[in-house]
């Protein structure tokens, strides 16, 4: 029995190694490559577990990837299951961004890197604008998500207002409105 | 204590980032330059970075700007504090998640949130952008630099490319090259 359990825990923190090391731009382009793995490999969890991974991760914080690895974890083998595949899927970024942190320095003093990265910036900016944009379909339309929307952007970009003030005060603006349309409907 | 400087703020990224990739990418700028641990236009070409090597961005950019900043261990702890958080509120919601996510107070936040994220990425695109197009500083004379006019041509290419779906790693090459060319061309 005690064996079985550890070879669980190994194979938790294989599986989300190899998440960790194919996955290439995190979050949301993880989740095909977990479902692979976890549901029709392993049968580990079900399809609606992948959805409910997807829909956990959009209400809670941190990055998907993480959320999403001590879910699963969690879900098969308690605590120690979580810790093993959160283990697993962050331990291939860390070792190969170590590495590059090293010899990125030495890379920037050649004029060809040079002019790379000062094309690669312009390349980055349309990646935040593809980005900007999915978001935004992403996201619910109406009056008062427009106005949050407006009010987020100009606060941070023009007024220099701390974005975690931001971020809660969009939070509350959020709870106060939903709460005040419940109370509408209700009567 | 520069160790737990590290901890701590990536605690905060961690603890506040709503929504998978990009989403991170305000919180983490403010802060960064905030402690002066890197300047926009390395955190820029860092992106493309995180983007041609596999795992989640936050991941990536902890580790990163912890190694920067204190080595093997600076980066250990950053990323440690980046990942804190969702490991310890996945556990414990892991249980009642059902009633997590149907509560009135959890779901009114996020009506507030996602557009939040939105605006807040729009005004990434601007700061980001400031560092793309003006070299030295806002003036008219930006429009007589050609170099402005070769990143914004690369920009429009690059928009293109991105919004055709092609992978983020080709968008980047692709604007790798054209900046190496555009650096060799007689302009």
């Amino acid at each position: 029995m005690k064996n079985s359990k550890a070879s669980t825990y190994l194979r938790l923190f294989i599986t989300f190694l190899k998440i960790g090391a194919f996955t290439f731009g995190g979050g949301y382009a993880m989740i095909p490559l977990i479902q692979r793995e976890t549901v029709e490999k392993r049968e580990w969890i079900t399809s609606d577990d992948i959805l409910e991974i997807v829909a956990i991760a959009e209400s809670t914080p941190g990055p998907v990837a993480i959320n999403a690895a001590t879910f699963v974890g969690y879900r098969i083998c308690g605590f120690f299951g979580a810790l093993m595949s959160t283990l697993g899927v962050v331990l291939p970024s860390f070792l190969i961004i170590l590495a590059v942190s090293f010899v990125l320095r030495e890379f920037e003093s050649i004029k060809v890197v040079q002019y790379a990265f000062s094309g690669i910036r312009a390349g980055v900016l349309a990646l935040i604008v593809k980005a900007v944009w999915s978001m935004y379909k992403q996201c619910p339309k109406n009056a008062c998500a427009y106005v949050v929307m407006v009010a987020a952007f100009m606060l941070t970009a023009f007024f220099d207002v701390d974005v975690l003030a931001v971020i809660i005060g969009c939070a509350l603006f959020g709870l106060a409105s939903s709460l005040i349309v419940a109370k509408g409907t209700k009567r | 204590m520069i160790y737990l400087e590290l901890f701590l703020t990536f605690l905060k990224i961690g603890a506040f980032t709503f929504g998978g990739g990009y989403a991170m990418l305000p919180l983490i700028q403010s802060e960064v330059a905030a402690h002066g641990w890197l300047d926009e236009k390395a955190l820029v070409d860092f992106i493309a970075v995180s983007e041609s090597t596999p795992g989640p961005f936050a991941v990536n950019v902890s580790t990163y700007v912890g190694a920067e900043v204190g080595g093997v261990l600076g980066s250990l702890c950053a990323t440690l504090g980046v990942v804190f958080p969702s490991f310890v509120i996945i556990l414990l919601i892991a249980k009642c998640f059902e009633r997590f996510r149907e509560s009135t107070i959890v779901k009114g936040c996020m009506s507030g949130l996602k557009p939040a994220v939105v605006g807040l990425i729009g005004a990434a695109v601007i700061s980001v952008g400031k560092t793309v197009f003006i070299h030295d500083g806002a003036s008219l004379a930006v429009f007589a630099d050609t170099s402005f006019y070769v990143s914004l041509v690369i920009f429009a290419i690059s928009v293109v490319l991105a919004f055709k779906k092609l992978h983020p790693i080709i968008v980047i090459c692709a604007s790798a090259l054209l900046g190496v060319a555009a650096g060799y061309l007689p302009i």
